[in-house]
Formats: structure tokens, C-alpha cells, sequence
């Protein structure tokens, strides 16, 4: 394969003067990244810090219901309340290795810009943030958090003033500051190396999954399914399993209400090739090539685009890309919470939604495992307005 | 020699630098863009460098980025703009009043939709000389590159402060027409005063490139040129931001251009 590409998705589509910033991080992978000393102080961190490593969680009642052992690979339990944080640490640390003093960072929901505030306020590394203006006045308990934690906190009021215009000003902030400041991209997606980047620090998730796996029940799972919006939970859970043909791989992507034409972020099975933010893959887009705006319940899957491995691993047939819309992840977020005393965000809901709507593809024995990759007390605003919006329409049904 | 290429020399043999004016297309409006494209042609650009709006233009500033918004807003299509060019230039419109080199200049994804073989063409048949797209660095361009040289285009390197010199002699191998280099460690738009890493990357370039150079990102007044060592001045100068501003405030193209010209 040629260098920064998954068969033809990836590549490096940026400015000139974000080439050379770029070959920077990419020595520091390959000259820092594998050295024991970079590898013990971030296992330090993840353990210490992070809370690493996560339990993988059986569903008793779950389980009992749908006639297969359904498991929950807790990244809800991290720091922070995410796996964003595993990549933050991750690349904090490397940029600190590098010489940087300062972090940039776009958010959508706040969950990689707050898990990026917190890694930079450990390591005493300042901190920008830069955040679609729509999603400041969204979101306004992460912004409190991210200030809390000394990030300052930029709103993009440009474009759709939301991530995708969050990220494009990141990156013009990046050109003019790239000497002293290393750009944590949140996501599997980007110029190269940063695909390679976050998978390579989010791949604990599904590493923890296997031996936890293989301890507990001595085989690997049926299935791992994990939600994709730009794709980096579900890369670090798939990625060590890409190799074990017996294993099957479920993406699933915000379908938004579902109405016919709706906004959604459904990138790998509605969109098309395009570049966006540094890399070829698929991408909600108009027949001129202008971006789409997407849209979803869930702010983290909130995404035009996609990574681009994702988009490798649909074509290769490797994995498989199914949608689940705002309803379903929502009534999957009120029955884990009533079954197994967990709640979960709305982006890990549709994971669980895929499962409970596809119960019938497995059988007595299968073992599921879902990433869950975030808690959803961040949530509460949103899912209290969108179960009193149903309530309302029943009530005049 | 690349057409891009001799109308710069044709303008440096003059005296003077060549004038790029870069117009985001059918900014502020179709009837007024047509109207300072005309301007700009009849007035002495040697190439006007025309801006193909994209809804995510993270090489652009403020101003461009703006531009680009509201021209999307109202409908652009790029295959509108190639074939009024091409009206004018088969006698279907108005003739073109002037005979200004055109560089289309726009990030990857429009073109990738049009189809790179089509635009091409399509461009060719409009009269356009070369191609800038930002988000294309010379490890990518192959594909771009190809497409475009199969009907004459160029694809116009950009380096910049912090491009080395041995990357620079890279793409300006690769490149034709000429090398467009930033001026500044950031995105387009107007600034007071060019930063004091100018004159060394402009040394670098000189160095590395057989092509001619164009100075762009933050130029808006000829005066700023007058600040550099006489090595160190390019042999073109690039202007938007500060032209799009003035043609928002309801100035004319023509009257920006004076400044340039001295007329």
C-alpha cells in the first residue's frame, strides 16, 4: 500500500506549510512512539491517570433476553467519561516528547476537547480548543469544564459553526502556530500519519477486549460492534481483531431521525469519495463536491466525513456499516439503563441499538461485545428534551 | 514556455512585477464579478486568478472564506463559470476586453466532483492556463498534475516560510507556469506589513526554482513590495483579499488595480 493510504482512502491533502509540521509528528512516531521509556510513562498515565484498564461487563439480564451473551467494553468508566482521553494522553505526551509546550484541539460535544484539556493540564501544556459556535451554546457544561480545567476556548462562528468548521480552524491555527504547538486531531481521520496516530492509541480498547476475552471465556468474541463517527472508538476496538477472519466487525453510523432526507452522518453508507480535512475516504457531499452538513442526536457522531481505514475496511468487506437513527438509540440508551444499571452516551446507544435490533443474526452461545465508548450523563439535557418530545407527540397522536 | 510563464517575463521585461488579481468567482454577484473580471482584464492584470469556492477552504482567511459562503449561498455551479468563459471566448457573449492569462485557483473535492479529465477540458476550452489548488501538496498531485497537462494546464506549486529549499527545487521541478509563494506562516488575507521571513524564503526560492515567482497572502498595496531587498522582490505579486473587500464595499476592480498599475 502506498505510505499515509489504506488501499485507495487516506493520503495527505493539505497546504504546503502543513507538510512539514506533519513529517514532524511522523518522525516522533516512528523515533519516540516505540521507545520504553514513551511506552512506560504512557502505560503509567493510562493506569494511574486514565483508569485503564476497563472491565469488559457481562449483561446478565440483557444477555437472558435476547439469547446470546452481550458484553460492554466500559470506556464509559475513563477519565473524563470517554476513550477520548486514551488518544489525548497519548498524544500530549508525544507532543511534550517533541518539544511542544502547547496543545490545539477541535471538539464537537466537548468530549475531545475536555479529554484534551485534562491531559494538557497534567502534563503543564497550555491549551486551545476550538469548538463550532452552534455546538458552544449546545454544549455549554463541556465549555465550563474545558475552562475549569485552564483550555481556552475558541467558538467558530465560520461555515456550519459546528465540528467540521471547528477542525478547518484548527488547522489554520496549527499553520501559524506549529512550532511550539501540536495539534491533538481528535479522530481516526485527517492527514496522514494521524489515522495511524489515534488508532495506534486507541487500539487498547480492543487489545484489553481480546486477552479480557480469551481469559474469561477462552475464544474470541462473535462479534465487536462500536459506534463510527469519525470512527476512533470503533478503529481502537476493531483494529486487533481485523486479523481473526472469525471475528465479525459492525459499524454503526447516526442515521439521524430516519425521515426519508433527513441530516445524518451516515458517511460510509450514503457518502461518496471525496477529500475533507486532509484525507480521501467518503463523505456526505453535494453533486458539486460542496460538504454536507450532517446532523444526529448524538453531537459525537456529528461528522461529514469519515476515517479513512473505515472507509477501506467497508470496500475490503472486512467490516460491515449499518445505521441506527436517533429513535432506536435512544430506546437502546433507556433499556440498559433499566436492565443493567448503566447509562450510556448517545454515540455508544446506537453500538447497543445495532445489537438489540439485529438479535436475530446470532444464536445461544454467540458472545457480542460493544464498546461502549463514552457515558451519558453529558447527555441528560438532550436525551430529557428528545423522551418529553416523544411524549408530546404520542400525546397528540 | 508555459503561457503563465511568458506573461509574467513578458511584464518583468517591462520593469515591472506581473499583477494577479484573484477574484473569488461570481463574488459579490454574477452581474458585479463579470463587471471587475472585466476591469481587471482591460486594466492591465497579466493573469487573473479566478477563486472556485469550496465550503471548507482552510487555506483562506476571513474575507475568501466569506466569499466563498455566499456565493455558494446563491447557487454557484463551476460548470456556470467555465461555460460563460467560454461563451466569450467563441463569440456566444460579450468578447473578453483584455487578454489576461486565467488560473483557476480551488481546493480538491469541487474538482474531484467535476471530474479532473472534464475540468481539464472544460477549462482549456474556457481559456484558462493552469490550475492552484491548496490542498494538493506535490506528493499528491500525480493524478491532478496528469489531467491537467493533457490539455496544456499547469498545476502552480505553492511554497512557503517554512518550506525548505530542496522541497522547494521538488516542486518546482514539478510545477509549471510559475511558483506561488506565501508570504506568511498562516491563510490569505490583507496585512499592514510582510513578515521579515519574506525576503529569506524569497532567497530560497530564487535559488531553488527556474520558474518565475509570485508573491501572495497579505499584499493589497505595491508599497509592501518596496520594503524587500531588490533580490528578494518576485516577479509576480498576488492580491485578493483586499480586493474582495473593496469590491464588497462597492468599489470598483478597476480603481484597486490603479494602485498597482500607477495609471
Amino acid at each position: 500500500m502506498r505510505k499515509g493510504y489504506f488501499g485507495e482512502f487516506g493520503g495527505r491533502f493539505v497546504p504546503e506549510l502543513l507538510m512539514p509540521p506533519l513529517e514532524e509528528v511522523e518522525a516522533a512516531m516512528r523515533d519516540i512512539l516505540p521507545t520504553p521509556s514513551f511506552q512506560e510513562e504512557l502505560g503509567a498515565l493510562l493506569h494511574d491517570y486514565a483508569g485503564r484498564e476497563t472491565p469488559l461487563t457481562h449483561c446478565p439480564t440483557l444477555s437472558r433476553e435476547l439469547g446470546f451473551d452481550l458484553w460492554l467494553k466500559r470506556e464509559d468508566l475513563l477519565h473524563t467519561g470517554a476513550h477520548k482521553i486514551n488518544n489525548t494522553l497519548g498524544q500530549a505526551l508525544l507532543a511534550k516528547r517533541m518539544g511542544k509546550r502547547a496543545l490545539v484541539a477541535e471538539t464537537g460535544a466537548g468530549q475531545h476537547g475536555v479529554a484534551t484539556a485534562a491531559a494538557a493540564a497534567r502534563l503543564g501544556m497550555e491549551c486551545a480548543v476550538y469548538m463550532g459556535a452552534e455546538d458552544v451554546e449546545r454544549q455549554s457544561a463541556n465549555v465550563r469544564r474545558m475552562r475549569l480545567l485552564g483550555a481556552e476556548v475558541h467558538a467558530v462562528e465560520s461555515g456550519s459553526r459546528t465540528l467540521k468548521d471547528a477542525i478547518n480552524a484548527a488547522l489554520r491555527v496549527w499553520i501559524a502556530r506549529q512550532e511550539d504547538t501540536h495539534y491533538c486531531f481528535g479522530t481516526a481521520a485527517g492527514p496522514h500519519p494521524f489515522p495511524l496516530l489515534v488508532r495506534e492509541f486507541q487500539s487498547v480498547i480492543g487489545r484489553e477486549t481480546r486477552a479480557r476475552m480469551l481469559e474469561l471465556t477462552g475464544r474470541l468474541p462473535t462479534a465487536v460492534v462500536a459506534c463510527v463517527g469519525g470512527g476512533s472508538n470503533a478503529i481502537g476496538m476493531f483494529h486487533p481483531f481485523v486479523e481473526d477472519a472469525e471475528v465479525a466487525i459492525i459499524g454503526v453510523e447516526a442515521g439521524g431521525s430516519g425521515e426519508p432526507g433527513c441530516l445524518n452522518c451516515a458517511s460510509l453508507n450514503l457518502g461518496r469519495p471525496g477529500v475533507l480535512h486532509g484525507s480521501r475516504s467518503l463523505l456526505l457531499q453535494t453533486g458539486e463536491g460542496q460538504v454536507e452538513p450532517s446532523g444526529s442526536i448524538s453531537a459525537g457522531l456529528d461528522y461529514p466525513g469519515v476515517g479513512p481505514e473505515h472507509a477501506y475496511l467497508r470496500e475490503s468487506g472486512r467490516a460491515r456499516y449499518d445505521i441506527i437513527t436517533d429513535g432506536e438509540a435512544l430506546d437502546a440508551l433507556g433499556r440498559l439503563c433499566r436492565a443493567e444499571g448503566i447509562l450510556p452516551a448517545l454515540e455508544s446507544s446506537h453500538a447497543l441499538a445495532w445489537v438489540l435490533s439485529h438479535a436475530g443474526e446470532f444464536k445461544p452461545g454467540d458472545q457480542v461485545v460493544v464498546n461502549l465508548s463514552g457515558r451519558g450523563d453529558k447527555d441528560m439535557d438532550i436525551i430529557e428534551a428528545a423522551l418529553a418530545a416523544r411524549e408530546n407527540s404520542h400525546a397528540h397522536a | 514556455m508555459h503561457t503563465l510563464e511568458a506573461k509574467i517575463r513578458e511584464a518583468n521585461a517591462k520593469g515591472r512585477p506581473a499583477l494577479i488579481p484573484f477574484l473569488t468567482a461570481h463574488f459579490p454577484d454574477r452581474a458585479r464579478f463579470w463587471t471587475a473580471f472585466d476591469e481587471l482584464d482591460a486594466g492591465g492584470a497579466d493573469i487573473i486568478e479566478i477563486g472556485v469556492p469550496f465550503s471548507d477552504p482552510v487555506a483562506d482567511g476571513p474575507v475568501v472564506e466569506d466569499a466563498s459562503r455566499r456565493v455558494l449561498e446563491a447557487g454557484f455551479r463551476l460548470e456556470d463559470l467555465l461555460a460563460e468563459l467560454a461563451d466569450r471566448r467563441e463569440g456566444r457573449a460579450k468578447p473578453r476586453a483584455g487578454d489576461a492569462a486565467l488560473v483557476l485557483m480551488g481546493y480538491l473535492n469541487p474538482f474531484l466532483s467535476y471530474g479532473l479529465d472534464r475540468l481539464a477540458r472544460d477549462a482549456a476550452r474556457a481559456g484558462v492556463s493552469g490550475c492552484i489548488i491548496p490542498d494538493v501538496p506535490n506528493e499528491e498531485a500525480g493524478p491532478v498534475r496528469e489531467a491537467l497537462a493533457a490539455q496544456g494546464l499547469a498545476l502552480i506549486p505553492l511554497v512557503g516560510p517554512n518550506t525548505s529549499e530542496e522541497r522547494m527545487a521538488e516542486c518546482a521541478r514539478a510545477g509549471e507556469g510559475y511558483m506561488y509563494v506565501v508570504s506568511v506562516m498562516g491563510v490569505t488575507g490583507e496585512r499592514a506589513a510582510l513578515a521579515p521571513q519574506v525576503a529569506a524564503t524569497m532567497g530560497r526560492a530564487r535559488r531553488a526554482s527556474a520558474l518565475p515567482l509570485a508573491l501572495g497572502f497579505g499584499l493589497s498595496r505595491p508599497e509592501q513590495l518596496d520594503a524587500l531587498p531588490a533580490e528578494a522582490r518576485p516577479d509576480a505579486a498576488v492580491f485578493g483579499s483586499a480586493l474582495l473587500r473593496h469590491l464588497d464595499e462597492g468599489g470598483s476592480a478597476g480603481e484597486f488595480l490603479r494602485r498597482w498599475t500607477g495609471a
